[in-house]
């Protein structure tokens, strides 16, 4: 049985992700969709494991925007509905979600964004919770597992109180962590869809689900927003711990609770500090803020990443001044704490003995003597593709038809691992010049080709994984065939979301439910926009390579490069060597070949070594992942393969 | 000269480091109600410290995640609160993992140890043993390592040195109060597939005394989540990882 599905009552270890996902359980979730990003990932993921036993529609959809709209359908049917992506995914739905919040909703819908402060697995540190207060809906931040949960499964009443949806604000520390969380009861009945549309249009209930006349609807929506903030004041999952009248009131949410809590802790300062934890965090529980304010003079605000809260408290402060006196707030404005990055307990212990002035005892002298003396014998681990990823023979080819083609023709990166080419630079073999959000390295390079005019002659290439072509892809190539670009477009097909592990995407022929569906092709998408279309096998590296320079010479149109082989670490590949490799020692010269060591030097492969003691490329059998790549770089053929025996 | 490591006698051998001799019995304690309302249950506890902090730590793709999850699944079958921290998705590509381990008796902690303050590290690759003592050692922490090495690209290329594993030992012996560095990965390797150190470590975990877990406690456990093809390679690297500490 999965864990997911355990027995109320039961305690058990989720991962705040999974907190999520049983919290939607038991509020009775129906549909439940979004798009695969870090650190999101397993909350849909996990519903899609039990979506056939619990009778629920999962879908992994093509983007963030196409996912909110599958799960409003499901709410303007009656049903409860969830969303999920990570922050940046927010940007991508945010349009269809400021006409959402205009028009309401109806089943109680939630859209999950799970943050990534300090950019852990993310090109962005991007912040969701402001949009909140932009689109006016209700925001929550849960600070522990069971609360994860809990305040998942609230968050469905509440959208159904105030009929709009409700955003809940997780972050990687917090989807990412594990904790002990004691299950509640899941429902045995399910809804049925009912949509009804025939009523006055500003009837909620029973009119058409439309944000017209937008005035008036405004004002709706705002009323309630009041209603959520009425409800906040009287929640349980905004409370106080510490004294009546603190020295100092520490204003927090989400996993820095768990920072503060500690930190105070640490420093033994129970008696003087109260720590304010919100679990509602827009709109503010004014009063219960007002009281709180009331009781000190100096507040700290613990958050990441951007000083929302600090901003709201202080906007709140002024309003009631008169009644609470004059305040100094501490936090992210005057830099007691970063104003980037993530939190630690650490950093907000500095903070703390900083306000209060009280020391943390630290470490002997000594022994941080003993610590430093080892910092200069650990070797950095930089990130890098791993073993037999077919990224890395992509890159090489592609590097090398740049070379061959000798006009420094340069690569838009885009999202997935293949961004770590851009990332560390010579993880690509230096090609890849920009990156930015998924679909963008396609459009970029659109805008590229376009500036021959202006004397810009470079040949242009755009990288771009399976799962990203379908996510944002799409219109840029249309608009660089259309308006006559000419890039060559690869699509680093690796069958799945590889990075996030392994979702289903649109190309492939299994739903998030693990049930068939058809797959669509790219290279048929591609043919239908009127490209010029070639498959290759990027392990074959003289293909790829020829194909990569006729690419490049001819001018005038689009054309598409679809490198498919299969993520190394796939299910169906793991564990599996295609070959055995061998460096043979007598062919190898070494530091006498004229290759300049090409092989561990350029090529960086974790499982091809260079024994400092032979002087030779040696192969780690236990690291090799027997793609068989190398054989095919080594100018002596001292690399051998042998097909392995399956 | 830091050279590749084999199979040689050296790495095979157990080393223990450090002066101190495990010396802890299990006792039983019950635990009260506590804030959460939750009712006492009965909680084994083998030491006083609480929270006990425990890294784990290795390179992407040596199984750092499921090492934690087994565990803390342990842990938690035992009444503990147990809260892990742990980062993966592009992080782990190739780069350098931790998971943290906060075991409690009273309440979940923060997914973050606090620095200088890790009880036992385990790593699954031995120069990243030294990267967790950097930022998360002080002098009563104990460190199990295997002493298989994994290169960084950067030594692969040249740029850069790898300790040798004299050099690893005489660190353990300074900064570690106690110390064992194993070949788990020629055990997982003798065992078929060298994915499996990380429950060879696991094993070895139980036989040095540290946390109250033992073979029945890990049956248990992968009986939950492991498909039973699984399980009888997995309780043999357990076996083959308590033997190398024995």
């Amino acid at each position: 049985m999965s864990k997911l599905l355990s027995p109320a009552g039961s305690e058990v270890l989720f991962m705040g992700n999974e907190a999520i996902a049983r919290g939607a359980l038991e509020a009775g979730v129906n549909v439940a969709t979004g798009y695969p990003g870090t650190p999101s990932s397993e909350v849909i993921e996990s519903l899609g494991a039990v979506a056939n036993a619990r009778n629920l529609y999962v879908e992994w959809s093509t983007n963030e925007k196409v996912a909110l709209e599958v799960a409003a359908a499901a709410s303007f049917a009656g049903l409860r509905a969830m969303c999920v992506m990570k922050q940046n995914g927010v940007n991508v739905a945010s349009d269809f979600l400021l006409h959402l919040t205009g028009s309401g909703t109806r089943g109680g819908i939630v859209l999950v964004t799970c943050e990534d402060p300090g950019a852990l697995s993310s090109v962005n540190e991007g912040e969701s919770r402001y949009f909140a207060r932009m689109l006016e809906i209700p925001l929550l931040e849960p600070a522990n597992f069971q609360e994860a949960k809990d305040l998942t499964r609230w968050a469905f009443e509440l959208s159904e109180k105030i009929k709009n949806i409700v955003v809940l604000r997780s972050v990687t520390r917090m989807s990412h962590a594990s904790g002990n969380v004691i299950c509640g009861k899941l429902p045995t009945k399910s809804r049925r869809a009912y949509f009804v549309y025939d009523g006055s249009i500003m009837d909620q209930e029973r009119g058409p689900v439309i944000g017209t006349p937008v005035v008036a609807k405004h004002y709706l929506q705002q009323e309630k927003l009041k209603k959520a903030a009425a409800l906040f004041e009287k929640s349980p999952f905004n409370n106080y711990r510490g004294p009546k009248k603190p020295e100092l009131l520490l204003i927090t949410s989400s996993a820095c609770f768990l920072y503060s809590q500690e930190a105070i802790s640490m420093l033994g300062l129970q008696k003087r500090v109260g720590l304010l934890k919100l679990g509602c965090t827009w709109p503010l529980p004014s009063k219960l803020l007002k009281k709180h304010l009331s009781s000190t003079r100096k507040i700290l605000i613990v958050e990441e990443v951007l000083p929302f809260l600090e901003e709201n408290v202080k906007v709140l402060a002024a309003g009631i001044l008169k009644e609470i006196g004059i305040k100094t707030f501490y936090g992210k404005m005057d830099e007691t704490l970063p104003s980037a990055g993530e939190l630690n307990s650490d950093l907000v212990a500095a903070a703390l003995s900083k306000i209060l002035k009280v020391k943390y005892q630290s470490l002997p002298a000594s022994y941080q003597q003993e610590i430093k003396k080892i910092i200069p014998l650990v070797p950095l681990r930089e990130q890098t593709f791993c073993p037999g990823c077919p990224h890395r023979a992509s890159f090489w080819s592609i590097h090398n038809a740049i070379q061959l083609d000798g006009r420094e023709g340069i690569v838009c990166g885009d999202i997935g691992c293949y961004a770590l080419a851009a990332l560390f630079p010579s993880c690509g073999f230096n090609t890849v010049r920009t990156l930015h959000s998924m679909g963008s390295g396609t459009g970029i390079a659109s805008g590229f080709a376009k500036l021959g005019a202006f004397g810009f002659a470079k040949p242009v290439i755009a990288v771009c994984g399976d799962s990203t072509f379908y996510h944002a892809a799409i219109p840029a190539l249309i608009n660089a065939q259309h308006n006559r670009a000419d890039i060559t477009f690869i699509v680093l097909d690796n069958s799945g979301t590889a990075m996030t592990g392994f979702q289903p995407h649109p190309g492939l022929t299994i739903s998030a439910a693990g049930d068939a569906i058809p797959a669509v092709e790219i290279a048929g998408i591609c043919e239908a926009i009127g490209a010029k279309v070639a498959i290759s096998d990027p392990f074959d590296l003289d293909k790829t390579c020829k194909i990569l320079n006729a690419f490049m010479e001819e001018t005038g149109s689009l054309k598409v490069l679809i490198l498919q082989q299969e993520c190394a670490l796939s299910p169906e590949k793991k564990d599996k060597k295609q070959f055995l490799m061998k460096v043979d020692e007598e062919l190898c010269r070494g530091d006498n070949c004229g290759c300049n060591r090409l092989c561990t030097r350029i090529f960086r492969c974790p499982a091809l070594v260079w024994d400092r003691a032979k002087k030779k490329a040696v192969i780690d059998d236990v690291i090799c992942a027997g793609c068989g790549v190398c054989y095919s770089i080594c100018p002596q053929k001292a690399i051998v393969r042998t097909e392995a025996i399956k | 000269m830091k050279h590749r490591v084999s199979n040689t006698k050296l790495h095979s051998k157990v080393y223990r480091g450090g002066k101190k001799e495990a010396t802890q019995s299990y006792s039983t304690i019950r635990r009260g109600a506590d804030d959460a309302g939750n009712k006492g249950r009965r909680r084994k506890a083998a030491w006083l410290k609480d929270p006990m902090n425990v890294i784990i730590t290795g390179v992407g793709g040596q199984g750092n995640v499921l090492a934690s999850r087994v565990l803390a699944g342990m842990l938690v079958n035992a009444g503990f609160y147990v809260t892990i921290g742990e980062t993966f998705g592009m992080s782990q590509r190739g780069g350098s993992v931790m998971s943290h381990l906060r075991i409690s008796q009273k309440s979940i902690m923060s997914p973050q140890i606090p620095l200088g303050q890790a009880d036992i590290i385990i790593a699954l690759e031995p120069v990243e043993a030294l990267r967790v003592l950097i930022k998360y050692g002080n002098p009563k922490v104990a460190v199990l390592a295997n002493s298989r090495v994994v290169y960084p690209i950067g030594v692969i290329t040249g740029e850069l040195n790898y300790p040798s594993l004299n050099e690893i030992k005489n660190v353990l012996q300074k900064t570690a109060a106690r110390s064992w560095l194993i070949d788990a990965t020629e055990a997982a390797v003798a065992l078929g597939n060298p994915v499996l150190s990380n429950v060879v470590i696991i094993g070895a975990l139980a036989a040095v005394n540290l946390l109250p877990i033992d073979r029945k406690a890990f049956v248990k456990e992968i009986a939950k989540n492991m498909a039973a093809d699984k399980q009888k390679n997995n309780l043999a690297a357990f076996a083959a990882g308590f033997q190398l500490i024995q």
